[in-house]
């Protein structure tokens, strides 16, 4: 149920915003700076640091989150109005202890370098794979558009996600065994 | 006196039966990678927190007249203010260019130069404070770019400089450079541009510090070399190292940019000595852009003489290095303009002049290529070029110079293993080169570019006799290994590295390690995540701190089975002899043998590289215990009306000596390709100014990421990896670097590629559209079909140091000495603290022997 103190009320100094944040579907109750966003209130008031900022501007897409499945720049967002709204982190993407298949792939076919943008990739796929269950390179190249990363080359983290797409259709197809070992050299 | 079975020899269990090594295998970090679990700098949070920021410049070059804090103080949450003069000692990456302060004292020289802190309890707070801060300037004339310091010798940036503005001049002769280009039919000379970019790594900077006891200082920090940072604390704090604690984070991607210590690392370290209660700075993308270190923009000139059989008699090669308002790690950056000339292609001959200027800009340092990158840009080209004129083709014409494996180049490095050939042959084949080369239509064309990098510089930072990677090894009964190691992972799968090393000697599994890494309360030194070094040079460390282990594990287990311990084998989680695998025991079983044998187990391995041949001032720039190799063809598409390409396939082939992971090899190949394919179609550091005498206003053009291009998904084109596998004896396996080499050839490539399609040359990156289609018009007129420069300064780089090369019997010192012909400062030598006692005295002996 939206919850929401702004200012003056039980104690709430003016500008702060006391709200219950639903995240990962875990209760989070936290005071805030009324004007700050959902990235900064996840990673300093829930401590889910597991979302990152590149740019703090939109630009980077390193922060994006899911707010009712849809993926936002969790930078651009301002707090306010995701009370009440299910929010997603990377944090919420593994099945008990098992990984989510995004996560799978992305770790086994060094999709994930330094790992930074990885959380907001991660996320903005998995939006994608909620809609599509076998997205072409053009669909994954559209829907990721927003985010930059800058080890991977990008490659990489087109096929995993067409990987986990197929893992999760239950389907075997995998990446070349280029990606692997490298393309045989021509004699 | 058993010796009726096949006594298994190290070497033989590392060629023949690798478990780990050369398979594709999750990195060990993946998992918390992909969960979010990986904690960076900025994750690390502790209760009671204050935040700083950083007062910056808004000025290129100017005194301080006045800093008031008034506004500031006055805000509620303001917890204190520090300045310069309470961090009065300088520091810098390297001793001869100690030149930065923690905060700016007196003057400031760019914008973004940070001369205050704030520290506040909220971030918020500290933030608006920061901008309360009045600053008066008294401002100085702005160097805005190399031939603006040239011109302009005073005020002086630095009063250290070699002359006026000119941070460092260098010029090496190696051999008879003239009689190199009398014996030459053809002799080219090209002008040469490389603009300067940013690395761009996806984290911003971050650095938290918190006190435990009175005296000591724990710093977790975004770095790339937690050593370095260390040393740098320990002499601006003035604390001994031995109470200051540093944390590598894992960085959320580096590139060069996080491997100089940082202002706002000290002053974060300061603030929590001052203030007793945990301090943190994150870095904005716009402060990202003003820490810099990143590409230099570099003018070149090269001249090389050719035979009519393609090969080369003789190279001059003369650069210059815009590098910002510091020194960081330019001095180093200048040689490198020079010093991998000669690694890929024989060189009878060769001349290197480079100088580096100050100018009121952020600092530029090492980026992906260190200094390589723009050379072997202008190199490349001229290839092409020369293979044009001969008609030979270019991929023949480098088959014709390559480095014999095994040599000694003119400038004294010595060469191991050259896959060259092997990848040349592969981009060639793989492309279709010899069918399509010089015979696409119209529009659409073929280039090729080949590179060397080093597999780790050959010596540290600071002189010392010490390791450069030390590995720890620490046994528990329960099977668990426990490797402690200074090394830090940006990315590139250094841990990775690290545990297959040990899993593999040890024979066990990689979920049985443990790491501790980039803790320099805990872990051996690693000098840092820099020039490629650590596949090499940590790898050999852990080689040899795991079969320490393992032998003294074999010699209790082998007494305890009445084998000698050469007879056992570990592998697959269990130590058993080898002609009889049945009578195996698991390794924890066997590490308590030992453990009851010898006591508590642990070893050390170190790795310090060989000495290099060259005995010359700079020769220390440029050797490695190995190189890579690289060759790529790239296919691009240009539409003659705009202008614009479209880059639509790369083949890339790296001598990589031998994979420890594939999956990661190719990733560091992948990304360098990338970042390579970055500078050369769109990034740029660049700099707006508005005509002199309205203002000295010199601004970054493009401070945020979304101004400042770089390529995204859709972007890339097909890449198509080859890795050669060399197995070079100096790498732990035979293994050779794969991050940085791979980025070299991309941007010659593309431009030799563009050529093959329309004709026309674009001499410098990045290549805009604009550009290719300026040079298409220029065709149309008749006139050269070029855009690039068509000068290039008028320097004096002073005498030459000659040196004679080990063809004519030389002995890798210089023949004369420098101090006899060299004036004044230029020929100091020594610490920056040397030098500026020389300063001091300034007619002192040691700096003029005239
Ligand atoms: S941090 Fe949100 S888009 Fe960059
Ligand atoms: S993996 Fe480093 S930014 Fe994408």
């Amino acid at each position: 149920m939206p919850s929401a103190q702004n200012g003056n009320g039980a104690g709430i100094p003016q500008g702060m915003t006391a709200a219950v944040l639903t995240v990962n579907d875990d209760m989070y109750p936290v005071v805030f700076p009324t004007h700050h966003t959902l990235l900064e209130v996840l990673r300093e008031e829930c401590k889910l640091t597991g979302t990152k900022h590149g740019c703090e501007l939109g630009e980077c897409g390193a922060c994006a989150v899911l707010v009712d499945g849809e993926p936002v720049f969790s930078c651009l967002q301002i707090t306010t109005d995701v009370i009440g709204k299910s929010i997603q982190t990377v944090e919420g993407m593994q099945n008990g202890n098992d990984l989510h298949p995004l996560q799978e792939t992305f770790a086994d076919l060094g999709a994930a370098q330094c790992g930074y943008c990885t959380p907001g990739i991660l996320m903005v796929a998995e939006a994608l794979l909620a809609k599509e269950t076998e997205p072409d390179d053009e669909q994954i190249t559209e829907a990721l558009s927003g985010n930059i990363c800058r080890c991977t080359g990008y490659n990489r983290i087109i096929e995993a996600v067409k990987w986990a797409a197929a893992k999760r259709r239950g389907d075997d197809w995998r990446p070349d065994e280029a990606l692997f070992m490298g393309s045989e050299i021509p004699r | 006196m058993v010796k009726a079975f096949n006594v298994p020899q190290a070497d033989e269990t590392a060629e023949e039966d690798l478990k780990i090594i050369g398979k594709p295998f999750r990195r060990v970090d993946g998992r918390a990678k992909v969960t979010g679990q990986t904690r960076f700098a900025d994750d690390v949070h502790f209760p009671r927190t204050a935040y700083v920021k950083l007062v910056r410049s808004t000025v290129p070059h100017a005194r301080i007249r006045n800093i008031d804090f008034s506004g500031a103080l006055a805000m509620h949450g303001v917890l204190g203010t520090l300045t310069g003069d309470e961090l009065p000692e300088p520091f810098g990456i390297m001793p001869v260019s100690e030149d930065e302060h923690a905060l700016a004292i007196d003057t400031v020289r760019f914008v973004g130069d940070p001369l205050a802190a704030i520290v506040a309890v909220s971030e918020d707070i500290a933030h608006a404070a920061a901008l309360a801060v009045k600053v008066e300037y008294e401002l100085l004339p702005t160097i805005s770019n190399f031939d603006d310091a040239l011109a302009t010798p005073e005020p002086q940036i630095h009063d250290y400089a070699d002359d006026g503005n000119i941070h460092k001049k260098v010029s090496l002769k190696f051999g008879d450079v003239e009689q190199g280009f009398d014996d030459a039919d053809l002799i080219l000379e090209d002008n040469f541009f490389y603009e300067g970019s940013n690395h761009l790594a996806l984290e911003q900077h971050s650095c938290l510090a918190l006190t435990e006891d009175d005296d000591r200082v724990t710093v977790y920090s975004s770095t790339q070399c937690p050593h370095y940072v260390h040393r740098a604390l320990a002499k601006t704090l003035d604390i001994p190292g031995s109470r200051i604690r540093v944390i590598a984070c894992s960085n959320g991607g580096a590139f060069g940019g996080k491997s100089d210590p940082f202002n706002h690392e000290i002053v974060v370290a300061k603030l929590a000595l001052k203030l007793g209660r945990p301090v943190k700075i994150t870095l904005t993308r716009e402060e990202v852009f003003y820490c810099h270190r990143g590409r230099h923009p570099v003018q070149m000139h090269l001249k090389t003489g050719f035979r009519k059989d393609g090969t080369m008699t003789s190279q001059h090669l003369r650069t210059t290095l815009d590098g910002g308002a510091f020194g960081s790690y330019g001095v180093a950056s200048t040689y490198y303009t020079g010093a991998l000339q000669t690694t890929t292609y024989k060189l009878p001959n060769y001349w290197f002049e480079g100088a580096r200027a100050f100018t009121n800009k952020p600092p530029c340092g090492p980026k992906r290529g260190h200094g390589t990158p723009q050379p072997r840009f202008g190199y490349e080209i001229q290839l092409d070029k020369a293979a044009h004129v001969l008609g030979i083709d270019p991929a023949e014409l480098r088959l014709r110079n390559l480095v014999e494996p095994n040599t000694i180049t003119s400038n004294w490095l010595r060469i191991g293993t050259i896959g060259l050939k092997e990848c040349i042959d592969a981009v060639v084949k793989g492309s279709g080169w010899k069918k399509r080369y010089g015979k696409l239509p119209e529009g659409r064309g073929l280039g090729l570019a080949c590179s060397a990098y080093m597999t780790g510089a050959g010596l540290p930072i600071y002189w010392n006799h010490m390791p450069q990677s030390g590995v720890q090894i620490q046994l528990d009964r329960s099977g668990n290994v426990a490797v402690f190691c200074g090394e830090t992972e940006i990315g590139q799968g250094s841990d990775s590295v690290l545990a297959a090393v040990v899993a593999e000697v040890l024979g066990i599994d990689l979920k049985d390690i443990r790491l501790c890494v980039g803790d320099t309360d805990l872990t051996p030194v690693d000098l840092g995540s820099y020039s490629s070094r650590v596949t090499l040079m940590v790898g050999l460390a852990a080689k040899q701190a795991a079969e320490r282990a393992r032998d003294k594990i074999a010699r209790a287990v082998g007494e305890h089975m009445e084998l000698p311990q050469e007879a056992l084998v570990f592998a697959d989680g269990q130590v058993f002899p080898a002609h009889d695998p049945d009578k195996g025991i698991a390794f924890n079983e066997a590490v308590v043998i030992a453990e009851s044998r010898f006591g508590t187990l642990g070893t050390t391995g170190s790795y310090i590289p060989p000495r290099a041949p060259g005995r010359f001032r700079g020769a220390g720039v440029g050797p490695s215990p190995t190189y890579s190799y690289s060759a790529s063809v790239i296919e691009v598409e240009v539409d003659s009306g705009t202008g614009l390409y479209d880059v639509q396939k790369i083949w890339m082939a790296h001598d990589i000596g031998r994979a420890i992971n594939p999956v990661l090899a190719l990733g560091q190949i992948e990304g360098s390709i990338y970042m390579g394919l970055g500078e050369a179609v769109m990034e740029e550091q660049a700099f707006r100014r508005l005509p002199k005498r309205l203002s000295p206003a010199l601004v970054h053009k493009m401070p945020s990421m979304l101004e400042y291009k770089s390529p995204g998904f859709h972007d890339m084109p097909e890449i198509v990896s080859y890795m050669i596998e060399t197995n070079d004896e100096r790498g732990p396996y035979g293994a050779k670097e794969a991050g940085q080499g791979p980025l070299l050839p991309i941007m010659p490539a593309l431009a030799n590629a563009l050529f093959d399609a329309v004709g026309v040359r674009v001499d410098q990156v990045p290549i805009h559209p604009e550009m290719v289609l300026k040079a298409l018009h220029e065709k149309q007129n008749g006139r050269e079909a070029r855009v690039g420069p068509h000068k290039f300064p008028d320097i004096d780089y002073g005498e030459p140091l000659i040196v004679r090369t080990p063809e004519q019997g030389g002995d890798g010192r210089a023949t004369d000495d420098p101090k006899s012909k060299r004036k004044g400062l230029r020929s100091a030598s020594g610490t920056m603290k040397e030098r500026d006692d020389a300063l001091k005295e300034k007619s002192s002996a040691t700096l003029t022997t005239d």
